[in-house]
């Protein structure tokens, strides 16, 4: 009885040593890797997860984690002080700037006005695309289209693409209880892609070549549109910042407004900040 | 030597569990903390019973959320329902054994696939053929409705399986003895002696449907529309907690934990009848 107890003993003992030198490991991989943390906008997290990528091909020694959740959590993340940069698809609010919030543009976007390719509509203006979102338009006829019901696509209560979309669009007009709400700039372009009658709205950045982008107010979401400022719905990508930055997030900032970085950001469709 | 050790084993055990219910215990005081105060101040006329959410404005209304979790959960467990007693039923009266021991696994293992998978298996297959058939946006009560039908199947099946395996075979015997026939055995007889079974099974599922959320999100189109058909889009309380928790601060973030306190009454309920249920059948067999 004896020699086998001690024999379990011995066994529990070395199965501790065991994971307490996996702890330690652990413990000191994260000590020598530092970390940038970034977090929000589900419309910035592909770039800024791009960029990070090309930063550690290059700087290895620093680790650039990037997680989305949405423009509003990564402002609040940065406040708890689980991120040390936001990344936001919406301009701040005057209260997050009163608490010290400081936004840095790291590039343009536009939103856009996607259809599915079989639509015969080219453009809408934004007094159309806001009686539609209302539910005061609801056959595409009424906009010069073929005789099919409408079905708007918006984004979930929070969503910094939302948040800009109602600023520049509905004002304060209502969007109708009947629209469809999808949680990501995915999932609306999955929906539109399969839905001859649906309209969405998404980051110009992100739509890709299966869906028609429609023109606003007569002009086309390109990036000389967006460049010029003549696109009605373009909007800045924001990195958000509280407090001073570390010196390794300044590092990392300092490339993704370089010259290489804009470039990248620029072959992936988005439009420079200067 | 040996007590002690008993002992201490009993102790650390006893530690254990506890810890598992004050974790219980700390989320129901928490998600009561944080949502109760909003449904006061709301009203809870104007939470339960208004149709307005609209968080920006400060409206906070659920009626159509709880609408929609009813509807959904209703056709999810009309099909569930059907599936998992007819499969109950089969496997435990009609199927030989060798059969049994294939299908049983294999419905069973149906629990395990993560729910993110059978939403998206809904929205590449189920949604774009009720757009293309039956009409509206594709994103309905009835795509959901399937796919939770088809996620509450495991435990609606196993839980009746074993209502059924737990009626007494005189019963059965007995019943053959006099004449009856296979099927008016099992409908008249076994049935019956497994009811309270039967009725456990479906309200926990149910509680399984009322609370599943990520398939749910992905087919049901998330409108803030009371339903009016089979075909019309749906949000149900989870989803309504899970596509909003991740921005919502203040006033928008209680009103979700007032969701969450709504949802959880509701399966509070369910699961107490559920336990009655099942303790009255204790009760009627020692009868």
């Amino acid at each position: 009885m004896a020699p086998h107890e001690r024999k379990t003993r011995l066994s529990d003992l070395a199965l501790l040593g065991v994971v307490l030198a996996l702890t330690a490991l652990g413990g000191c991989r994260s000590q020598k890797q530092r970390t940038v943390n970034l977090v929000g906008s589900t419309s910035v997290q592909p770039f800024a997860e791009l960029l990070a990528q090309e930063y550690q091909s290059r700087h290895p020694e620093l680790n650039v984690e990037v997680q989305g959740g949405g423009s509003t959590a990564g402002i609040q993340a940065l406040e708890n002080g689980i991120a040390e940069i936001g990344m936001s698809s919406r301009s701040l609010t005057e209260a997050e700037k009163a608490k010290g919030l400081v936004p840095i543009a790291i590039a343009r976007d536009g939103l856009a006005i996607v259809v599915h390719p079989s639509n015969g509509v080219t453009g809408l203006s934004r007094q159309q695309i806001q009686s539609i979102f209302s539910g005061l338009i609801t056959n595409w006829r009424q906009v010069g289209g073929s005789d099919m019901p409408i079905r708007p696509i918006t984004r979930e209560e929070g969503s910094g693409t939302r948040e800009e979309f109602i600023k520049r669009v509905m004002g304060k007009v209502r969007v109708s209880r009947g629209a469809l709400v999808q949680e990501s700039n995915g999932a609306v372009k999955e929906l539109v892609r399969g839905d001859p009658g649906a309209i969405g709205y998404m980051s110009l950045g992100l739509v890709g070549g299966e869906l028609k982008v429609l023109a606003v107010d007569g002009v086309e979401p390109s990036v000389e549109g967006i460049a010029q400022g003549k696109y009605p719905l373009a909007r800045e990508f924001l990195f958000v910042r509280h407090g001073e930055l570390s010196s390794d997030a300044q590092a990392f900032v300092d490339f993704v407004l370089s010259d290489d970085a804009q470039h990248l950001l620029e072959s992936e469709g988005l439009v420079r900040t200067k | 030597m040996k007590i002690s050790q008993d002992r201490v084993i009993g102790w650390v055990l006893l530690a254990v569990a506890f810890s598992a219910l004050s974790s219980l215990a700390l989320i129901t005081t928490f998600i009561f903390k944080e949502g109760v105060p909003i449904i006061l101040k709301q009203g809870v006329g104007n939470f339960l019973f208004s149709n307005d959410w609209y968080p920006g404005e400060g409206k906070f209304g659920i009626l159509a959320m709880i609408v929609g979790s009813l509807f959904v959960t209703l056709g999810a467990m009309f099909i569930g329902a059907i599936f998992g007693f007819g499969c109950a039923i089969v496997l435990t009266q009609f199927c030989p054994r060798r059969l049994v021991s294939i299908i049983k696994p294999a419905i069973e293992l149906l629990a395990g696939i993560p729910s993110v998978v059978y939403g998206s298996i809904g929205v590449v297959i189920l949604v774009p053929f009720i757009r293309d058939y039956l009409g509206g946006p594709g994103l309905s009560v009835l795509a959901a409705s399937i796919v939770l039908g088809i996620m509450v199947l495991p435990t609606v099946t196993s839980i009746s399986v074993d209502a059924l395996q737990a009626v007494p075979r005189a019963y059965r015997e007995g019943s053959i003895a006099l004449g009856a026939t296979q099927w008016q055995t099992t409908w008249m007889v076994v049935l019956k002696a497994a009811r309270s079974g039967l009725v456990a099974a479906f309200i926990l599922g149910m509680g399984r449907a009322v609370g599943e959320t990520m398939a749910v999100i992905m087919v049901a189109g998330n409108t803030l529309e009371i339903p009016l058909g089979l075909t019309s889009p749906v949000r149900t309380l989870t989803s309504n907690i899970a596509l909003e928790m991740g921005y919502a601060s203040g006033a928008h973030r209680q009103a979700l934990f007032a969701t969450g306190v709504v949802l959880f009454v509701i399966i509070m309920v369910l699961n107490t009848i559920a336990l009655a249920v099942s303790h009255s059948k204790a009760a009627g067999g020692r009868r």
